[in-house]
């Protein structure tokens, strides 16, 4: 415990703490757990996107050898009766209730012990509806007719939504406003003018672990083991639905196999929750690969961008209008829409701008969070903008990024002056690493090459709440309570090696005691990078309470200042044999300032900056549209990289997902129906579709106010890397994408629109 | 519903048998009967690789194939790789590199890697490549399980020559 020489953690590449239990496939995920008596739900889903219910036929199901019950809204009012939910609003029914605003939403629950007989039942359901028309798009949905729900009901956790209550006849669950200078004038005086529009596609997070929970109430008191990255969250939530005190509800957190933003808020917890209430035994649901294209998603969205250029190539103005395609929840939405749209106008210099970002709802499936809180999908719209503006007025596109760069000191469109981020040293990285300054092989024949990059940055949630307590036990171990969740990410090993820094411990001896809502303290969510920062800084000061507390100790049994006993002698000196505990606590929330409702202004609306570029070279075959990205190169700002190995995971981790966003990925729908609900259509990433040449780096940089100089890694290469494939193929071919995915067939079409390649007959 | 049949196969080296269903599938078996939880269904389509297990030296998607085809077989799951005298090399070489990082698909890796390396013991990028492109890794952990392989493919290249 008290060692000689301070055991240094941070900057330590040690492997996971889990890593043995992961190569042996002994691993605990909620995946696996079967408890006794424990009955499994399948789920009978709406075949049409919009319409009211007129019947749901159930008898068959029922009468089905082996089924236990099957429920509906009706039956699960009987035990929560106002059974809607919702992280922002509260606006989702545990099951469809009267109406179906989907194809794929949820409408009743088989349960039986076996899964294939309640899956056999669900086969044996049918529902009648009373068809309605149907909004598709965001754009559209914003001044359609059809409503997709008649009223407004912002839950009262978000101040910011409360002028929507009760608002009618209009699917914009937020409309988000900032206005900073006067961007009339200056587009007014403005030397050129540049607008485009652009769209990204609906996207899902695809965790290979897919979504699952499990409900066990027993005298008075529910269990919920579940895979969420939300514990605390679930805990509030389910203790509203059921109108029960917080410590009546126990959620239990074991790995997850992945969650990228899905597994937030509250999922399968509610309906699991009214089921196991229902037949009195625990309930577990796991849904299928194709069901969790039912579950959330990523936004697609709608972006206008319009930008005021001075002869010098100076941006002197932008205006941003973004429609935010929500689906029929809005789960997380309102706030992707909000903090999304601070930074829409990316990471530049800018004297005057407008944003106005809307939250829509639409007959789709809903959209939440994914890995970059709707930072990807700005960035895609503003970064290929600063290329196509870069190209019109003849600057070279690093230059035209120089020229216009957000600089520390400077205040971004908020108001809030930028801090440790280091924007510029990333640009400049990033060049270095494209060989920018050398001219590239443009190729010949039917192959070209090309190359582009991007920039942008995020901002990070705010206010939010760690609390961590580190537990010292008598023969001087540590254990450390967090209610972060272990994804993938590596947290349980960065926390501990935060711990140990303080405490001299190394890291791999300190036990990480996983989120059980009964033992570890709140948290508000592992999502949105902000776990290092946050539950960091937690961590942190529990360990630096627990250091004070053994110096007390140590002066109270009359040692020296900075005496060398071990923590163990000191239990034992102090209770006469080896008992007791010390427990340090820490708690942390950063200092916040709300933005001005009407002109998004703060002083202080982030607790820190994500920052990242990425760059990429191209082979496009002009003929048949294929490209290749022969490389990719990821330049972050990650502070302090505490644990560089785990750093150096989350980058490429984060850039290979992004890519599949960017080149493969989308949800395609036919009339309201998804139809690539399956791994067979929608395509992620493999080995086979890495670049060959591929490089994350980070850039020397420090976050003064994180826990050793480190903040968030985890979305920073999603945000830049759509643009700059686009970029690249622009400058490869001469043809401008403006919807992802940027595939083939896209391409292709561009290139045959531009009289470039021959559509064949 | 049809009756059970029994079943007897070498699980892991040891005999073994099971009373199935006919809808029952090797993953189902192995987690429900023998509590092996290694392979696991993910995709339900054989497209994803988090179920593979060994089946008489070749590698089966667990979650497409009938249990009922097991008997006579030998089916060896990623926990048969640790024995008491430790882990697999595989198994080291993906701790080593960080070759996962939820750890779902990882068992499944680690059996493609075993089967990849008996049958080409010095693999380029792109026979590396090309073996393991059934199996997703969602986390992208793919540059370290590059880096996992060309270090399992060294100890086992030094282990033969030691």
């Amino acid at each position: 415990m008290a060692a000689v020489t301070p055991s240094r953690q941070i900057g330590r590449s040690i492997p996971r703490l889990e890593a043995r239990g992961k190569v042996t496939g002994r691993t605990e995920y909620v995946h696996h757990l079967r408890l006794p008596g424990m009955l499994h739900g399948k789920i009978f889903r709406s075949t049409i996107p919009h319409g009211r219910i007129k019947r749901i036929d159930v008898s068959a199901a029922r009468a089905l050898e082996g089924v236990h019950s099957v429920v509906t809204i009706e039956d699960i009012r009987t035990v929560i009766p106002h059974p809607y939910y919702g992280p922002a609003f509260h606006d989702q029914p545990i099951l469809a209730d009267g109406k179906v605003r989907f194809a794929g939403e949820p409408v009743a629950v088989v349960l039986a012990a076996d899964r294939r007989v309640a899956e056999e039942a669900v086969g044996l359901i049918t529902a009648e509806y009373e068809e309605l028309p149907a909004v598709h798009d965001e754009v559209e949905a914003a001044t359609s007719p059809v409503v997709v729900h008649d009223e407004l009901k912002p839950a009262a956790t978000f101040p910011d939504l409360q002028h929507l209550k009760g608002r009618r006849g209009t699917n914009v669950a937020l409309d988000y406003q900032l206005l900073r200078g006067d961007p009339d004038a200056a587009f007014a005086s403005a030397a050129h003018v540049f607008e485009h529009t652009f769209r990204t596609q609906q996207v899902m997070h695809t965790p290979l672990e897919p979504f699952v929970a499990v409900a066990d109430v027993d005298g008075g008191r529910l269990t919920l083991h579940t895979a969420s990255q939300n514990p605390s969250f679930v805990r509030i939530e389910i203790s509203r639905l059921l109108g029960w005190p917080e410590n009546r509800v126990r959620v239990k957190v074991p790995f997850l196999g992945g969650g990228f933003g899905g597994k937030l808020y509250i999922k399968l917890e509610a309906l699991v929750t009214a089921l196991s209430l229902l037949a009195r035994r625990p309930v577990k649901i796991s849904l299928t690969m194709d069901e969790q294209f039912f579950m959330v998603t990523r936004h697609p969205c709608t972006f206008r961008i319009k930008s005021a250029v001075s002869a010098e190539g100076r941006i002197t103005a932008r205006e941003c209008e973004i429609w935010w395609n929500g689906g029929a929840y809005a789960d997380i939405g309102p706030r992707v829409t909000q903090k999304a749209g601070f930074t829409a106008a990316g990471p530049y210099d800018i004297e005057n701008v407008s944003i106005r970002s809307y939250a829509v709802y639409t007959n789709r499936p809903p959209a939440g969070a994914l890995r970059g809180f709707g930072a990807p999908q700005t960035a895609w719209a503003y970064e290929c903008h600063t290329d196509m503006i870069a190209a019109a007025l003849g600057i070279d596109q690093v230059e035209f990024r120089r020229r216009n760069l957000l600089h520390n000191g400077r205040p971004q469109a908020s108001g809030t002056v930028l801090r440790d981020a280091a924007l510029g040293l990333v640009l400049d990285h990033l060049a270095a690493r494209m060989n920018w300054s050398r001219p590239l092989d443009r190729g010949s024949g039917r192959i070209r090459r090309g190359r582009g990059l991007a920039i942008g940055f995020k901002g990070i949630t705010a206010p939010t709440t760690s609390v961590a307590v580190v537990n010292l036990y008598a023969d001087g171990s540590c254990a450390l309570y967090v209610g972060t969740v272990d994804m993938g990410q590596g947290s349980d090993t960065v926390m501990a090696q935060i711990a140990g820094e303080v405490l001299n411990i190394d890291a791999e001896a300190i036990r990480v005691i996983h989120s059980d809502t009964d033992v570890t303290p709140y948290d508000m969510g592992t999502l949105g990078s902000r776990s290092t920062f946050h539950m960091g800084t937690a961590v942190r000061l529990a360990a630096e309470d627990a250091k004070r507390k053994i110096a007390e100790l140590a002066r109270e049994l009359g040692l020296p200042p900075g005496t060398n006993v071990p923590l163990d002698e000191l239990f034992r000196r102090k209770y006469g044999m080896q008992a007791g505990n010390i427990i340090g606590t820490g708690s942390f929330i950063p200092a916040y300032e709300k933005p001005d409702p009407a002109t998004g202004q703060s002083a202080n609306v982030t607790p820190f900056w994500g920052v990242a570029g990425t760059g990429a070279e191209v082979e496009v075959d002009t003929e048949t549209g294929e490209f290749k990205v022969t490389r990719l190169v990821n330049v972050a700002d990650v502070g302090t990289a505490l644990n560089p190995k785990l750093v150096q995971a989350q980058l490429s981790g984060g850039a290979i997902m992004q890519f599949g966003f960017t080149t493969s990925e989308n949800m395609t729908f036919r009339d309201g129906q998804l139809t690539t609900n399956s791994l067979a259509d929608y395509k992620i990433p493999t080995l086979l579709d890495i670049p060959r040449d591929f490089i994350n780096e980070i850039v020397e940089s420090r976050q003064e106010s994180g826990p050793f100089g480190g903040k968030g890694a985890g979305e920073s290469t999603t945000i830049a890397l759509s643009p700059a494939v686009g970029n690249a193929v622009a400058d490869a071919v001469g043809v401008r994408l403006t919807d992802l995915p940027v595939d083939a067939e896209a391409v292709f079409r561009a290139l045959t629109a531009a009289g470039i390649a021959q559509a064949q007959s | 519903m049809s009756t059970a049949r029994t079943i007897r196969f070498t699980l892991n080296g040891s005999p073994v048998s099971a009373d199935v269903m006919p809808h029952e599938t090797l993953v189902d078996v192995l987690q429900q009967r023998f509590d092996l939880r290694g392979a696991r269904e993910s995709c339900g389509q054989g497209l994803c690789g988090c179920c593979t297990v060994i089946v008489d030296s070749q590698a089966v998607s667990g979650c497409l194939y009938l249990a009922w085809f097991l008997d006579g077989r030998t089916v060896a799951t990623i926990e048969s790789l640790e024995t008491a005298k430790g882990l697999d090399p595989v198994q080291e070489a993906f701790i080593e590199a960080g070759a996962f990082q939820c750890g779902f698909c990882t068992s499944g890796f680690i059996l493609m890697v075993k089967q990849l390396l008996d049958a080409i013991p010095d693999p380029s990028d792109e026979d590396i490549r090309h073996y393991l492109a059934g199996n997703l890794c969602r986390c992208s952990a793919y540059p370290e399980i590059l880096d996992a392989v060309r270090i399992a493919a060294k100890r086992r290249a030094d282990a033969v020559h030691s």
